[in-house]
């Protein structure tokens, strides 16, 4: 088994527009549960992982530090969560199923790397 | 942690109440800019760490905070609710006051003044039901437009308009003004008239019907709460809704079928809901004004209560259909009335109620006036007129249930 990470992306309307009405938040929030308890049923989930806020700072070179790029950004990382799956094209299946695909959202998935000594 | 039904849309509406109270009706926007922020919040955290012990409490203590920023952000360039305008302006007193607005006797209060004051005199019916379900009982503009058959654009010019008008009014319903009496029969009508929508209304989509008319019941719940509006007429809106729900679930049959009344199978009825609703119109009250509510209850109950139509008292029906015809006279009372009367009285003498209903013009899109002649000339024998009435039926059929059922009807009379 290898671990993979699973970085959820999306555009700040995006994500304001997958919130839509209480019912909606609800509907969205229901299948994220769903997809989160299938993969811990299988033992997929090693770590839920964490929300992370939309802003922050970014330190370049010596001294610069700024606000967050994140206007540049087209898609923000909003969370993530580590997985455990039999190689990346397994890992990538089991992302289909992710909710966040239905709001204009994508994951990324990143195999965290082996080391070998 | 399972995520309790409606929880979105329930705390929306107690949200945005507290938050008013805060902000002041004329900031209803800010409130509700608050709420789905914290809705947001709320999505992003509980989807990766799951949803928390009290998720209401969590929801909460997010849109305290929030609003505790927008106040200290906003406090020199904008007025918040007059009322509270010393309280907010030092920090001393502005977490007290934050707080207090959240005490959920507070937020009791507050949904019940916005009750109120979604039934302005000056929005027609609909404006003020689609206003409440907006605001208190968080339905989007694209719900409510469903909930009532029109475009979205219509809903949300309505929602926009109503809220200028609460805006508009400074500030939410006093229930101590000398209008309440009058205010409170606008509420009940409103929530008369969403309930329905939910139970009557052409929408084929049965969950949004029964999500109507649960929120019609809810919101009548929170209206008896009040002492002053828990008068006789609130009781017997409250006993009529909880023995309609009752039936609701046999309305349509396990093939997704419209089941008529004397067909149903009274082993689905909601046992529970009739015996709060039997309670609700059993209340003794004093100085008993018999309203329109009280009869429709009354007939509600009688079919209720029967264990089968055969064991229905029918005669009792009839007489309180002639009695709702003297208060609240209708072409729709009177085609019920008229089916009773066939139900006692054979359908002759039904079907004579039937084609003398003054006014009749205005059932003239009604699936079920036709409907109803057709279903006795069957009764007498005539089968080939009752298939007529049958078609003509399902030509003004305002969905594909109906017109199934109606068609079906139709089939049936051909066969010997």
């Amino acid at each position: 088994m290898t671990q993979f990470l699973y970085l959820y992306r999306m555009t700040d309307s995006a994500r304001q527009e997958a919130m839509g009405t209480p019912a909606s938040a609800q509907q969205s929030m229901q299948r994220w549960m769903t997809w989160l308890s299938e993969l811990d049923a299988k033992g997929h989930l090693k770590d839920r992982g964490q929300p992370l806020e939309r802003t922050g700072k970014v330190v370049r070179g010596k001294n610069a530090v700024t606000d967050g790029p994140y206007t540049e950004a087209k898609d923000l990382v909003g969370g993530f969560t580590l997985v455990e799956a039999r190689d990346i094209d397994q890992a990538v299946e089991l992302s289909r199923g992710c909710p966040i695909l239905d709001g204009g959202g994508s994951v990324e998935v990143r195999p965290v790397m082996k080391m070998d000594f | 942690m399972e995520l309790s039904e409606h929880l979105f849309r329930r705390e929306s509406g107690r949200l945005v109440a507290a938050l008013t109270r805060i902000f002041g009706v004329h900031n209803l926007a800010v409130a509700e800019d608050v709420v789905q922020d914290a809705f947001c919040r709320a999505l992003e955290v509980w989807k990766v760490r799951g949803v928390p012990a009290n998720p209401s409490a969590w929801l909460m203590a997010v849109a305290k905070n929030r609003a505790l920023d927008v106040v200290r952000k906003a406090r020199t360039a904008r007025t918040f609710a007059p009322e509270l305008a010393r309280v907010l302006e030092s920090e001393w007193t502005l977490a007290p006051a934050v707080d207090e607005a959240f005490a959920s006797a507070v937020i009791h209060d507050e949904q019940l003044k916005m009750m109120f004051s979604c039934c302005h005199p000056r929005l027609s019916e609909q404006a003020q039901v689609a206003l409440m379900l907006n605001i208190l009982c968080g339905f989007g503009a694209s719900e409510v437009a469903a909930a009532f058959l029109v475009g979205r654009a219509a809903a949300e010019k309505q929602i926009s308009r109503g809220k200028k008008v609460l805006a508009g009014a400074k500030r939410l319903f006093d229930l101590g003004d000398a209008e309440f009496g009058s205010r409170l029969t606008a509420v009940r009508r409103a929530l008369y008239l969403l309930f329905n929508e939910g139970y009557h209304s052409a929408s084929a989509e049965r969950a949004v019907r029964a999500e109507l008319c649960g929120e019609a019941i809810r919101l009548t719940m929170l209206l008896l709460e009040a002492p002053a509006a828990a008068q006789p007429e609130t009781y017997a809106l409250a006993a009529l809704m909880c023995l309609q729900a009752a039936r609701l679930p046999a309305r349509i049959d396990a093939a997704g079928d419209l089941s008529p009344l004397l067909e149903q199978d009274r082993s689905r009825w909601d046992g529970q809901l009739v015996e709060k609703g039997v309670a609700f119109l059993d209340r003794p009250a004093s100085g008993r004004v018999v309203s329109a509510y009280h009869l429709e209850a009354a007939i509600a109950a009688a079919h209720a209560t029967a264990r089968s139509v055969e064991a229905t008292d029918w005669r009792a029906i009839v007489q309180l259909y002639d009695r709702l015809m003297a208060v609240a006279p209708s072409p729709v009372v009177a085609l019920n009335r008229a089916i009773a009367i066939a139900q006692c009285e054979g359908p002759d003498r039904g079907l004579e109620a039937l084609l003398t209903i003054e006014d009749v013009g205005r059932l003239r899109s009604y699936p079920f006036y036709p409907a109803a002649i057709g279903e006795l000339e069957l009764r007498r024998g005539n089968r080939s007129a009752a298939r007529g009435h049958f078609f003509s039926a399902a030509a003004l059929a305002r969905n594909p249930v109906e017109r199934r059922f109606l068609e079906r009807r139709a089939g049936e009379c051909a066969n010997e």
